[in-house]
């Protein structure tokens, strides 16, 4: 497709016909026209005006709490509404004034300006040159080499005092990623509602949202719900398809895994009691309930965490032990082996 | 279980299901306080109506529901048994117009009711009669406007139901095509009977875990939302960022590039 | 001389007096601006962020940036007595409880998706008609990086009311500090001062999003106009436009008023959309625990095509010597961001080393004439939609019946496959309209006028274009691609040679083009003909 044309020597190339000749607009021959254009320049800024005047009586009389049936918005508070069309016009029709004041009535023969060379002339660079290779030379900068490594190792290392400095935003993590409020013999509660659960409190088919219960004195945190968020499941027993020590985890259909997604810890809470799947609502992970979690699609590399379930002594719900993994999305101490 | 009286009343065709209903309702769940204990000795009189009713709920069901369900409601390849699904999962079912299904497709959608009230509370004191499940749900015992709190619904809706049915109830996407349906326009019964029965992909939500106070609370708030004013102008269908950015890149930016371009017009 | 005139002659000298600013302004009030609305798409960007300012700093008199849990009082009735950070609750003061609150937070949100927007589409402009190449590398790499932190400023932004959803996008972000190896957890524990969420993040991003970032904005913002004032404007190719000057109108008056209303044009567009559609309404989603989650949680259209690519992301983590790699974050969140930025930093100098081109341009390029260029832009905006739809899957798999899975996996299968097709479409459709140019400028336009000739033939008069038409498709440099240089010596494996088969190899690509017809090849099928 490359032409040879582009390499014989004698080709005339079309011709630059310059700049066309300027056309008059109606505003510059007729003076009505122009008259008309400065009567409509003029309602435009006096259009704003009246927005103006109507955002600050709106924000005066309209009661904030009033409300207004408009098609399409629907119920719309009408002093928000009123302020906000008001703020618009008083801004828009400025803009729309100036736009055709200038466009109609300011003169619009096109102008032509010539460019500078960015580039300096030979002799400026050659000067310049000379100039930094004298001052730098009267420097001593490249003779005094003892100066320049050191001042080398001084800047260098300047930087590092503020970094230290930030070491205080936060505290270690140590193991904290790795540990949740459960232990053995935590009860489940329900959340919200914070009541412990029996198995005969859920029928097959049904979840439950749970937390660990709160000791005598303490409280729950954000940061411990972020960690401790539990989803309990009831399905047929004969349902599952686990091995012997996580079957051991479950009782009589009642299962139990951490509800932050092992991928980006969201929620994991969406669950479908049809096909039992649990689905994350952020990247759509899907967990399968009946094979420990066992990631069935989406982005998520490993299955939820399951939290081994018993009873106590009065027939409540109880974490056999804490959880055995680090609940969450993954991170480099992670072991995972 | 639930101990409510009657079943669903009727916005369609009150006149003539009004009493009906009354009668129809008490026997439903009559029916199944029959297995768990004895009955009253002046609801004798009643039990022979109620056989009625269930002889009339057999006769619907063999004509429109067992060619999927089974002749006697014990469930098919295509579709699961109803013995024990209780005449709330009926009065849901049937009520919403989602059975019988249209077609079958992944999901059985909401739509207008195929059978009167009558003929809902017969085949759910039918489907009742073959063993005992959730009872349909009376209106009237659902006091969500005087005892519901509607700040603790907002926190239980949060946590049990925002995930699928979306923040504003407005429903959301489930795997492989099926969908968690807007709850704008559900009736409070309807809602409550969704959460004991579990219907389609919903999961139970039992009495203790969310008790039936709780649920009132829940039906306050699901109710608030569907009547929610559009505060800050048009609400965009409540589903989160994505129809915003799709109004900037057209209505937005469009705009201000249409005024671009005739900013940059030369006027004649 | 009037009053007024006095006046006004008494401050000049003053000021003049003391700075010597006459000269320097009476150069610059009839500095030359061309005129074109593509030329505006940056100016949206930059009234965008005064509309930020403006919108941020009234906010900013109530918002009260803390995770401290409060009881909400306020008149909000769906949430009384819910437990909430005070970020949440101010928000909700703003929203309800001061008149005009609600609008400011509406002008403020949707200012700052119009910023972004018209930040792409500037972008955009610039890439299609070449505006990045020498002199203008510079202004290209600090548009880059504003668009860098305009989407981290965006980000920070719709976080810091606390609400459900946008604390679900700091879990993810959280999440993605986490992933970061060696030193992921120490990261994610400095910046939340402890275990997510804490108590510290929100007034650490707040000092970030109202003071360090709009900082380093100003003042790469100025820079930015700076170097566009001194390098002067480019403008498209026509009659009378020429590399060596600009034609246009004077910034006094025209270009003052043109420039000036469009700043109110804006705001008055913004201020309509913050009236009457609703963004982002807090109020829906509750405070955030991390207990909660609502169906189709995204992020705004700037976040959410790398949103999109993390759902698509393979389900990929190595575990080996008690440590943990997390591709399936990675590689969408950092590694393939970080690969298209840096891409789209490198391009012009990549694009020079190509074509070899080491020539100052004012002129721009029409795309037909760069196909290689158009292609490769077409091919990564089709990444970045497909990415972005996915982003959105669950919203459009219940609006158009659709299942997610099967957008995840079109979008899967999409990414890779779609991109190259459409460079080669948009190359091939480039290659077309130069055709069509040629094919117009030696023949003329057709007119659909019929002739018969005293043969009895029909024939189509064709219209002769203007000489300025003519000029304008035909004024472009034909590309001349760089020759493979002698073998020599060199091995034919060795870095150098492959790097000059390469060049030489993409160099003749990137020349592909129509022959761009000449006057002697008019005049030679015009005696032809005749």
């Amino acid at each position: 497709m490359n032409s040879e044309h582009n390499n014989e020597i004698e080709v005339a190339r079309f011709e630059d016909p310059g700049l066309p000749a300027h056309v008059y607009r109606k505003t510059d021959t007729d003076a009505r026209a122009a008259n008309r254009a400065e009567r409509q320049v003029a309602a435009l800024f006096l259009l704003s005006a009246v927005g103006t005047v109507g955002t600050i009586a709106s924000y005066i009389f309209i009661d904030s709490k009033k409300f207004i049936y408009l098609p399409v918005l629907g119920d719309t508070n009408a002093q928000q509404l009123a302020l906000g069309t008001g703020l618009a016009a008083s801004l828009f029709f400025i803009g729309i004034a100036a736009v055709h004041w200038a466009k109609t009535l300011m003169p619009d023969h096109e102008v032509i300006a010539e460019r500078h060379e960015f580039r300096s002339s030979d002799e400026d660079r050659a000067d310049f040159v000379a100039t930094v290779k004298e001052r730098a030379g009267a420097a001593g900068l490249g003779r005094r080499s003892l100066i320049k490594r050191s001042m080398g190792i001084a800047l260098g290392l300047v930087g590092l005092s503020p970094l230290v400095l930030l070491r205080d935003l936060g505290p270690l993590p140590k193991n904290d990623f790795a540990t949740t409020s459960w232990k053995a013999g935590t009860r489940l509660v329900t959340d919200p509602g914070d009541r412990p659960i029996k198995p005969s409190d859920l029928e097959v088919g049904a979840v439950a949202q749970v937390l660990p219960a709160l000791a005598a004195g303490e409280e729950r945190t954000l940061e411990n719900v972020g960690k401790d968020a539990v989803l309990l499941i009831r399905i047929r027993p004969e349902e599952f398809n686990l091995d012997a020590k996580r079957l051991s985890w479950t009782h009589d259909g009642i299962i139990a895994f951490s509800k932050i997604c092992s991928h980006m810890g969201c929620a994991v809470a969406l669950y479908e009691q049809g096909t039992k799947h649990l689905l994350c609502p952020c990247h759509q992970s899907t967990f399968d309930v009946t094979r420990a979690a066992k990631v069935i699609f989406g982005p998520a590399a490993r299955p939820l965490p399951q939290l081994a379930l018993s009873l106590d002594s009065e027939g409540y719900l109880v974490a056999k032990q804490g959880f055995t993994e680090p609940v969450g999305p993954s991170f480099w101490e992670r072991n995972s082996a | 279980m639930k101990p409510s009286k009657r079943t669903r009343s009727s916005f369609r065709r009150q006149k003539f299901a009004g009493p009906v209903l009354v009668v129809a309702a008490l026997l439903t769940v009559g029916s199944a306080f029959s297995i768990a204990s004895a009955l009253p000795s002046a609801q004798k009189s009643e039990v022979s109506a109620q056989s009625t009713l269930i002889g009339e709920g057999k006769q619907i069901f063999l004509k429109g529901c067992s060619s999927c369900h089974g002749l006697n409601a014990e469930g098919g390849a295509i579709a699961p048994s109803l013995i024990g699904v209780g005449a709330a999962a009926v009065d849901f079912q049937v009520g919403t117009g989602r059975m019988p299904m249209a077609d079958m497709s992944q999901q059985a959608m909401r739509k207008k009711p195929l059978y009167d009230a009558a003929q809902t509370a017969a085949l759910a004191a039918y489907v009742a009669s073959l063993a005992p499940g959730p009872a349909s749900v009376d209106p009237a015992s659902l006091t969500w406007e005087r005892d519901g709190n509607v700040a603790q619904g907002g926190e239980l809706f949060r946590t049990n139901c925002a995930m699928c049915h979306n923040f504003a109830a407005q429903g959301g996407a489930l795997s492989n095509g099926k969908y968690a349906p807007t709850l704008m326009g559900v009736e409070p019964q309807h809602i409550y009977e969704a959460m004991i029965t579990g219907p389609q992909s919903m999961p139970k939500f039992s009495d203790k875990t969310i008790t039936p106070a709780e649920k009132l609370s829940l039906i306050k708030w699901i109710k608030a939302a569907q009547t929610e004013p559009a505060i800050g102008g048009a609400s965009l269908g409540r589903v989160g960022p994505v129809t915003e950015g799709l109004l900037v890149w057209t209505f937005g930016l469009g705009l201000l590039i249409a005024v671009a371009v005739w900013l940059a017009m030369k006027a004649r | 001389m009037k009053k007024s005139e006095q006046v006004a002659g008494s401050v000049a000298s003053y000021v003049d007096d003391r700075t010597g600013a006459a000269a320097w302004a009476k150069k610059n009030l009839t500095k030359v601006f061309p005129d074109h609305w593509s030329f505006m798409l940056g100016e949206i960007a930059l009234y965008s962020f005064v509309i930020l300012l403006l919108s941020g700093v009234f906010l900013t008199f109530w918002f009260d940036p803390s995770q401290q849990q409060v009881i909400y009082d306020g008149s909000y009735a769906p949430l009384s007595k819910v437990a909430m950070s005070s970020s949440y609750a101010s928000t909700l003061h703003i929203s309800f409880d001061v008149r005009g609150g609600l609008l400011m937070r509406q002008i403020h949100h949707w200012a700052a998706l119009i910023f972004l927007a018209a930040i792409v589409v500037h972008l955009l402009r610039v890439f299609f008609t070449g505006a990045f190449r020498k002199p203008r590398e510079a202004n290209w790499l600090i548009g880059i990086g504003l668009l860098t932190l305009g989407i981290v400023e965006g980000f920070l932004g719709y976080s810091l009311p606390d609400d459900l959803l946008s604390g679900t996008g700091v879990r993810i972000a959280e999440a993605i500090m986490q992933a970061f190896p060696v030193v992921g957890s120490y990261l994610s524990y400095f910046a939340f001062g402890g275990a997510f969420p804490g108590h510290v993040f929100i007034p650490r991003i707040y000092i970030v999003h109202v003071l360090l970032l709009p900082g380093i904005f100003l003042a790469l913002i100025t820079v930015h106009l700076m170097l566009v004032w001194y390098q002067k404007h480019t403008q498209y190719p026509g009659p009378g436009r020429k590399e060596t000057n600009v034609v246009g109108y004077p910034l006094m008056p025209v270009y003052m008023a043109k420039a000036g209303g469009f700043f109110f044009i804006v705001f008055g567009i913004t201020a309509f959309l913050g009236a009457v559609a609703s963004i982002n309404p807090i109020w829906l989603y509750g405070p955030y625990t991390p207990g909660q989650i609502s169906a189709g949680s995204q992020p705004d259209w700037y976040m959410g095509w790398m949103d999109g690519l993390v759902r698509m992301a393979p389900p990929l983590e190595t575990h080996a010597f008690g440590h943990t790699i997390s591709w399936n974050i990675l590689l969408p969140g950092l590694i393939i961001p970080g690969i298209l930025f840096a891409g789209m930093a490198a391009y012009p100098f990549i694009e020079a080393w190509i074509s070899g081109d080491n020539r100052e341009h004012h002129l721009l390029d029409r795309p037909r004439n760069v196909p290689n260029r158009t292609a490769l832009g077409a091919m990564s905006l089709s990444f970045m939609v497909i990415a972005l739809a996915n982003g959105g899957n669950d919203v459009i798999a219940t609006h158009f019946h659709l299942t997610i899975n099967g957008i995840m996996w079109f979008t899967r299968i999409g990414l890779f496959v779609v991109p190259p097709i459409v460079f080669i479409i948009t190359k091939r459709i480039c290659l077309s309209l130069q055709r069509a140019d040629r094919e117009i400028v030696l023949h003329g336009r057709e007119t659909g006028r019929l002739v018969m000739t005293p043969g009895g033939e029909f024939l189509e008069v064709h219209e002769e274009l203007t000489p300025e038409k003519k000029w304008t498709l035909t004024q472009h440099d034909q590309p001349t691609p760089i020759a493979l240089p002698a073998k020599g010596s060199a091995s034919a494996l060795s870095p150098s040679r492959i790097k000059d088969v390469l060049r030489s190899r993409m160099s003749e690509a990137n020349a592909t083009s129509v022959a761009s017809p000449t006057e002697t090849e008019a005049r030679e099928l015009e005696s032809g003909h005749h």
